[in-house]
């Protein structure tokens, strides 16, 4: 519907592109006010926790792999933590650190996807990463950067997983293969090749002109360790407030252990969504690459807050963009991060894999995914298949408080007259923002359904 | 100027694994597809600029078909495209999007209140179930080798 005003109209963008998997957006506008705001998830379920129900534990990792495309080496090896602290398995230390040698393949080809091919078409206002002009030594460049990037994180994902998408040789206990310790040698160099092409994207997303803060009071959280491995730790949470204020008060910043998240996690059955919602202890709730800096940013490499302390000095920041910024960051310490491991490699060991002797248990796997806190639950029968299993992504879980910021940001673009078209611009650069994943999202069921 | 390929890339229900690894495959391909390559319709890489479906030389096909909408744009686009590629295990035999066809009646109670509100298909279906198909690419991601292969197909390489 349209007006002569443009006071009265509708957006409906049925397929937004430029982010993992789909989302619908409808918003109903009368007299500039939102009568009507509706962000959904119009993936299709693939019923994944009734699946992997009846299933051997064992079994589960590479089954749940496929609930992701690009965020599937997270759910591999949270599922694998899972299982593995169900069983009281403890892997190796040469295991834990090819893992987290996987993970940082993960990081750098998953946010590179997301920041060169998702977003900086944004901020060069142009459709597509490959519309940038190659006449323009800066564009051509980034081309040129956006695929060199990809290719050393997708190299060292398959170089330890096996594959880049799921990784076939990461199981329970170890590896069922074991990388070779020259590919890693060899591929160090192109690591280092790439790191001033990380502190060149940094900037673009530091002077980006972005911005967008919420009214609302939010609960940051993620899952910190000691060295920023995304793999281990405890869950600790933060708000915006504490970043207005500097203080650290009891209630507005809490230390959790992960088989406790699920306490503070309420889940919200969203109508029109095919996807479940959560707020964290009857809050607004933000995970991801912005809250894991603003929470844990003294944690990094030493040699990237050596290279980067301009842009730390951003955070803790409430400029929702900002996760954009945080992101490159974080590839600059996975490069760091491989580097350091990598270098303290002299063999890599054949490990014997461990035989499971199943008993009846519960097991909990808790990591930090590309987009934030990955939880899995699974309850073991006694013969070692699963009974239940619980699954929350990332994605659910800033589902709630993406639809509060759309709200925010299209209210505030009507009160200062923006037409339809910069509303529509606006809202898919914010959504985009949050780089939420689809395909996680809507893995899941939940039966009993209520208004919010 | 040479005419370009005209390609497009579609995803049903699915992972989006074989999306991930042809952006993966970008980056030591891009020059070279860039000059011959047009690619017409592909979510993750632009915003197309209209709802209809356009004319293309080979669409590329992923996911599995879960409900009536997904049928009707399946069926579009076999009649825009004149080779039609499926590409992944969902898209070429249903699996593991099509799991829920397999669930026991307990399972199919759990989930039947979701069937019914978002209207889902009774049975997921395989884009061969729906349309005539001309090519695949099996795997689970699809396989890098045998994408290249059919590309540079119809590349004319």
């Amino acid at each position: 519907m349209h007006d002569i005003n443009g006071d009265n109209f509708d957006i409906n963008l049925s397929e937004i592109s430029k982010i993992e998997g789909a989302a619908s957006l409808e918003i109903k506008i009368r007299n500039k006010k939102i009568e009507d705001l509706k962000f959904s998830i119009s993936e299709w379920k693939r019923f994944y926790t009734q699946a992997i129900r009846g299933k051997p534990a064992v079994a589960i990792p590479q089954l749940v792999a496929r609930i992701c495309g690009t965020c599937s080496n997270a759910h591999l090896l949270a599922s694998i933590e899972a299982v593995e602290k169900g069983f009281n398995i403890s892997p190796s230390p040469q295991t834990i650190l090819l893992r987290k040698l996987l993970y940082y393949g993960l990081i750098i080809r998953d946010h590179a996807l997301h920041l060169y091919i998702f977003s900086l078409p944004d901020i060069f206002e142009k459709n597509s990463i490959l519309d940038f002009d190659e006449n323009d030594s800066i564009q051509h460049q980034l081309l040129d950067d956006a695929f060199a990037v990809k290719e050393v994180g997708n190299q060292l994902s398959i170089i330890v997983g096996g594959r880049s998408v799921h990784a076939p040789n990461p199981t329970v206990g170890g590896f069922i293969k074991l990388p070779k310790i020259e590919d890693l040698k060899n591929l160090k160099p192109k690591l280092l090749q790439i790191r001033p092409k990380i502190l060149k994207l940094m900037e673009i997303f530091a002077e980006a002109p972005f911005y967008f803060k919420l009214k609302s009071p939010v609960t940051l959280s993620a899952l910190v360790s000691s060295d920023f491995s995304f793999l281990e730790g405890k869950i600790k949470t933060s708000s915006f407030s504490v970043i207005l204020t500097r203080r650290i008060g009891r209630e507005e910043s809490q230390t959790i252990e992960q088989k406790d998240l699920e306490n503070h996690l309420n889940a919200i059955i969203i109508p029109h969504s095919q996807a479940r919602g959560f707020m964290f202890d009857g809050k607004f709730l933000i995970v991801g690459a912005l809250a894991r800096l603003n929470i844990g940013k003294e944690n990094l490499h030493f040699k990237t807050k050596k290279s980067v302390s301009q842009f730390l000095n951003f955070f803790p920041s409430e400029n929702l963009f900002y996760n954009n910024l945080a992101q490159a960051i974080e590839i600059l310490h996975a490069i760091d991060a491989s580097c350091q491991i990598i270098d303290s490699f002299d063999t890599i060991e054949q490990e014997k894999l461990m035989v499971i002797k199943p008993f009846e248990t519960t097991g909990i796997g808790v990591i930090e995914a590309p987009r934030g806190t990955l939880y899995y639950k699974l309850e073991i029968n006694r013969d070692g298949t699963v009974k239940k299993g619980e699954i929350i992504v990332p994605t659910g879980q800033n589902q709630i408080v993406m639809e509060r910021a759309i709200y925010e940001l299209v209210q505030r673009l009507l009160d200062s007259g923006a037409p339809k078209d910069k509303i529509i611009e606006e809202v898919e650069k914010l959504i985009r923002a949050f780089d939420p994943c689809m395909s996680c999202a809507s893995h899941f069921l939940k039966v009993k359904w209520k208004q919010i | 100027m040479v005419n370009k390929l005209k390609i497009g890339w579609f995803s049903f229900t699915c992972c989006e694994d074989s999306t991930i690894i042809f952006t993966e495959l970008l980056n030591t391909h891009y020059k070279e597809w860039l000059a011959k390559i047009e690619f017409v319709h592909g979510r993750i890489l632009r915003k197309d600029d209209t709802d209809e479906i356009k004319e293309m030389d080979v669409a590329f096909v992923e996911g599995a078909i879960s409900s009536d909408a997904q049928e009707e744009k399946l069926k579009k686009i076999r009649q825009k495209a004149k080779i039609l590629v499926t590409v992944g295990s969902c898209a070429i035999n249903g699996s593991p999007s099509n799991q829920r066809n397999f669930f026991n009646q307990t399972q199919l109670e759990e989930i039947k209140p979701i069937l019914e509100k978002f209207k889902y298909k009774e049975k997921v279906l395989k884009i061969s179930d729906v349309v005539k198909t001309d090519e695949m690419i099996p795997g689970c991601p699809m396989d890098e080798k045998m994408f290249l292969k059919v590309l540079n197909k119809y590349l004319g390489l």
